[in-house]
């Protein structure tokens, strides 16, 4: 007899594919967020798994916020192209030239707070009312205390301390006109697991996540790629070293690693041994002891 | 990609591909130790990193604690750490080699009962904890019957705080009596008694010289030998369909597919099905996970079933197997239920229903009786249903649905209740089958 159990893996696995299912029977118009980041990628893959052999039902959407690799832009085409998806892309750019957003000054100007006007944005431009995200429950601690199914009320906000209970299995999509959801189908995996995953599956990911030579230059502690993006002072000097990334947000907020890890294989012992967590490279969480509750309420990613 | 396990994975770091992964709920109120066990065993088995305690030290220091508090990984909002409780379900996680860990941490009080349930609602372990010098107490006993009505099927009670009761064989014996006497009016497949200390660790992840009279598991040690899903595919088989999968391109003309999560049992290609509540025989043609095929899809994996024929089927709809135990199908419906709303459950109110992947609407009937959930006895006089209370109610829904006993299927025997105004999930059911209803018959 089938040796009848699931793996940690596909057990999650199973979970976030029932997740997306759900979105797709329970909205008229679901998206799904893509940065070009793993967590994104994985979420593609099982929502190519989840509705196989027929095209995924939804459009991809990517907020460019006009400082991405340009490794992200060339993956995510690709990849597009590869699954027969749907591509919107919501550009901070655009929301900066017809004055929505103003642009921040100085050393540590970020779009990354931006983002979240163009996000809100382009969903409602194109009436969207769910959308699908790879954010997980031990990134932050208040994503911790996220929903599966999170809703949001019509200025498109996050309420932590009223939400929806969750209970077995059941997802309740049920909103009024103007509200959406925000959905979290792999809230219960770790980076650990999102890494194995991809391991066991044998996706391709963009070349930043493996080892790699660049010019870099540190800044509290933390190196960044040395690219336009970043306005460097005067004491910060740029050098060569073989780097990767551990997770991918765009060039300004994208902490790099010092590494050698060339296989999904030495990341993932990499990763095992490490003492800091994936956001610890992340600048855009540092402002902060709350820095992203604040922005979630407002309607972060 | 099995070549890749063989070659790649043999490393201790990464040697573990293979976790089972374990569910487990803790609850408890801020003096009796349940965050600081909580960072205890992320703490022990590795699973904090250097910027996380970093911050946490900071956090420490800000409020003036000594050292580094474990509770503080556990509060994430910015209300809860100003005022240092568990307002919501915090998920946590961690993993050793031989498992991984989803951890849902629910604040104790009585009004937080809403809390406990949904955390208790998807956990394969509960632990109840135990402060040593006080012992059993309403908290206790109200966790203890949530873990039971929810049917958690192992409870491990960790009677803490044995380091300021001199690590006591005695008051831990009094303990372990007293609970058992409890218990006998609850239902646990199994019951687990560990003495630990998890301010300095004692029988958390490490076995303690200070209880040499105790020689069980360290908690961390049972949580890793606990089985999981162990009966979940000796269940009736039971199919809720969920998606329909329509595909008519040059490589899948035609393609016809029911996508859904297997809720009960197992499924074989080739076995003889019936669609619920259409009464239709078909055949199982194929099973797709992903583009992979599969001969036998078992609980609780999202697979693409295809089916011999054609059928009318609607998501809601559910396959079960031909001439096996079949699920009761009934319009009047008696369960349990803990109210999740600020706003009371009304009697003779109208509200959505949801159960598996199937919706439709329900008129409250009855409040047959209250629970008084700190001494466990049942209140019949007092009909008025607030937000944390648990209640023993009869609904009618517009069409019958098709179910199980909570206690048979807790997929299949769970449903809630929205308000139809709010959309809000106001209540959490539990099915309790009425004698007089039968089996689906046909």
């Amino acid at each position: 007899m089938a040796h009848r159990k699931l793996n940690h893996l596909k057990e999650l696995e199973s979970e976030s594919i029932f997740i997306i299912r759900e979105v797709a029977a329970q909205f008229d118009r679901p998206a799904l967020l893509f940065s070009g980041g793993k967590d994104s990628i994985v979420m593609a893959y099982m929502a190519y798994k989840a509705f196989y052999p027929a095209a995924i039902p939804f459009p991809f959407v990517h907020i460019d916020t006009g400082h991405n690799f340009e490794e992200t832009l060339t993956y995510r085409d690709k990849l597009i192209k590869q699954l027969g998806a749907k591509l919107v892309v919501g550009s901070v750019e655009e929301s900066i030239r017809h004055g929505r957003v103003g642009e921040e000054k100085g050393y540590y100007a970020s779009r990354n707070k931006l983002q979240t006007v163009t996000l809100l944005d382009t969903l409602e431009k194109h009436g969207f009312d769910a959308a699908l995200g790879g954010g997980r429950r031990d990134e932050e601690k208040a994503r911790a205390k996220e929903r599966f199914f999170s809703h949001r009320d019509e200025f498109g906000q996050w309420d932590p301390k009223n939400q929806r209970p969750e209970l077995w299995n059941i997802l309740n999509g049920k909103k009024h006109t103007g509200e959406h959801f925000r959905v979290f189908p792999i809230s219960n995996w770790t980076e650990m697991d999102v890494w194995q995953y991809i391991l066991q599956e044998n996706i391709p990911l963009p070349s930043l996540y493996y080892t790699h030579q660049r010019e870099v230059f540190e800044r509290d502690q933390i190196l960044y790629a040395a690219l336009p993006p970043i306005p460097r002072k005067p004491t910060e000097k740029v050098e060569v070293r073989s780097v990767r990334c551990r997770t991918i947000g765009d060039i300004t907020c994208t902490g790099l690693t010092l590494s050698t890890a060339n296989t999904l294989e030495e990341i993932i012992s990499e990763i095992a041994g490490s003492r800091v967590t994936e956001r610890g490279g992340r600048l855009d969480d540092k402002r902060s002891e709350t820095a992203m509750e604040d922005r979630k309420k407002e309607g972060y990613f | 990609m099995d070549d890749k396990k063989a070659s790649g994975l043999a490393g201790m770091e990464t040697g573990y591909l293979d976790m089972e992964l374990l569910r487990f709920s803790t609850a408890g109120s801020v003096d009796d130790g349940k965050s600081t066990l909580i960072g205890r065993l992320l703490y022990d088995s590795k699973s904090i990193f250097e910027d996380q305690l970093q911050s946490m030290r900071e956090a420490s220091s800000r409020m003036g604690d000594e050292g580094v508090n474990l509770a503080l990984l556990t509060d994430g909002l910015r209300a809860e750490r100003e005022q240092g409780i568990t307002i919501d379900v915090a998920y946590r996680y961690f993993a050793t080699p031989k498992r991984k860990f989803i951890i849902a941490d629910t604040p104790g009080h009585i009004e937080y009962t809403r809390n406990m349930v949904t955390g208790a609602s998807t956990a394969d372990v509960a632990i109840v904890l135990v402060d040593a010098r006080k012992g059993i107490v309403e908290q206790t006993k109200r966790h203890s019957y949530i873990a039971s009505l929810l049917q958690i099927p192992n409870v491990i009670l960790a009677i803490n705080k044995m380091d300021l009761v001199n690590f006591s064989k005695d008051v831990f014996d009094a303990i372990q009596k007293e609970f058992e006497e409890i218990t006998t009016i609850l239902q646990f497949k199994k019951i687990y008694f560990i003495p630990i200390s998890a301010r300095d660790g004692d029988n958390v992840v490490y076995a303690s010289a200070n209880t040499p009279w105790y020689n069980g598991e360290t908690l961390l040690g049972l949580l890793e030998k606990i089985p999981v899903h162990s009966n979940e595919n000796s269940l009736p088989a039971r199919f809720p369909v969920q998606y329909i999968i329509g595909s008519n391109n040059d490589k899948h003309p035609d393609y016809r597919g029911y996508a859904g999560r297997v809720s009960g049992g197992s499924f074989k290609v080739g076995e003889a099905i019936l669609v619920l509540p259409s009464n239709k025989r078909s055949f199982i043609e194929a099973i797709h996970e992903g583009s992979k095929e599969l001969n036998e899809a078992f609980t609780p994996q999202s697979v693409t079933i295809q089916l011999d024929g054609n059928i009318d089927i609607n998501r809601g709809d559910m396959f079960v197997k031909f001439t096996a135990a079949y699920p009761r199908y009934s319009s009047t419906i008696s369960l349990h239920v803990c109210w999740l709303n600020a706003v009371p459950l009304r009697i003779g109110g109208k509200y959505i229903v949801r159960q598996t992947t199937d919706e439709t609407s329900a008129i409250v009937k009855d409040i047959r009786f209250k629970v008084n959930i700190n001494t466990l006895e049942n209140i019949e006089d007092d009909k008025t249903v607030n937000m944390n209370d648990i209640a023993h109610i009869t609904i009618k829904t517009q069409k019958p649905l098709k179910y199980d006993d909570y206690s048979e299927n807790r997929i299949t025997g769970s449903l809630v209740l929205i308000d139809e105004n709010t959309f809000e999930t106001v209540g959490a059911g539990m099915i309790v089958s009425d004698p007089e209803v039968f089996s689906y018959n046909i």
